[in-house]
């Protein structure tokens, strides 16, 4: 009798473990956080091409949002939401900023060659360390910026396409 | 000619040394900062411990801070800017951390009590 109750006891708690697990396959893989930190730094950041540095206030170029998105090559979720930031590329008022984080320049240009140029603009972090001034944890991370560089929206993970209905209501 | 040679040897010897010499230093400092921040992307491990992405360019990041002439502070403080308090090992004291510093004391201050009071019971 105790044999079974507890065998009982190891299986309901197997089959308890097993269907959280189960469950967490399903669920969404990115992160919004409620807080963040209400203002970036103007900072200068490398151009892909022509290597010239950047200011970040520079690049509304009238428009009154700017989308930074921090993307690589060698990076999966990034293919995953690539297509979400085409769809964005032709919404109004916003310039879409890539920032091509920790990569190999021929891999960057063939990712892009490959899945077609969302970006405005395509800035260059070889060492990571411009990320971190945006308080950037790694890659994809998308932030939605005012002309006064408030952080409207961030996204941690490759952004979906609920997210993008939502950064078309932000950018209105 | 064998003189300047060795002379010439010599000389790129001592340069080489006190290269390396402040390349030590430097990363001896680099690895004391980092050692007091958390890999916010990992799993219970320091930047320092880290070598994913993250914590590799935070490491980068102390380091061209310090040649800036950043004291540690000020690159506590950035990173806390950032990132929040969440990033540093030793959270601040303030009202929202008092029951985080305070209550371990009064768990050791209360359990002392108990023995204390459990062995004079028992000898009186």
């Amino acid at each position: 009798m105790k044999i079974r109750l507890s065998f009982i006891f190891i299986l309901t708690l197997a089959v308890f473990i097993l269907l959280v697990l189960f469950k967490s396959l399903f669920e969404n893989k990115i992160y919004v956080p409620e807080k963040i930190n209400n203002k970036i730094e103007n900072i200068s950041i490398r151009e892909f091409y022509s290597d010239n540095d950047l200011e970040l206030k520079n690049l509304f170029n009238n428009n009154k949002f700017i989308l930074i998105n921090i993307w690589a090559s060698w990076c999966l979720p990034c293919r995953q939401e690539h297509e979400h930031l085409i769809e964005l590329s032709n919404a109004n008022n916003l310039t879409i900023v890539g920032i091509n984080y920790k990569d190999k320049k021929n891999n960057a240009q063939k990712f892009i060659n490959e899945l077609g140029n969302p970006y405005d603009i395509i800035l260059k972090d070889v060492d990571g360390t411009k990320s971190i001034f945006l308080g950037a944890y790694g890659v994809p991370e998308t932030f939605i910026i005012d002309n006064e560089l408030n952080v409207l929206k961030k996204y941690i993970g490759p952004i979906n396409k609920e997210n993008i209905i939502e950064i078309k209501t932000v950018i209105k | 000619m064998k003189k300047k040679l060795i002379k010439f040897i010599f000389f790129l010897s001592i340069l080489n040394i006190v290269n390396l010499n402040i390349s030590f230093a430097d990363t001896s400092k680099v690895d004391e900062i980092s050692k007091n921040l958390r890999c916010l992307i990992c799993q219970g491990q320091s930047i320092y411990d880290s070598n994913s992405d993250f914590a590799l360019s935070v490491k980068t990041l102390i380091s061209e801070k310090l040649a800036l002439g950043n004291t540690d502070d000020d690159i506590y403080n950035f990173l806390k800017s950032k990132y929040g308090e969440w990033i540093v090992y030793e959270p601040e004291f303030n009202k929202y951390t008092l029951l985080l510093w305070i209550l371990p004391l009064f768990l050791f201050i209360f359990g002392g009590f108990l023995i204390v009071r459990k062995v004079f019971i028992s000898r009186f």
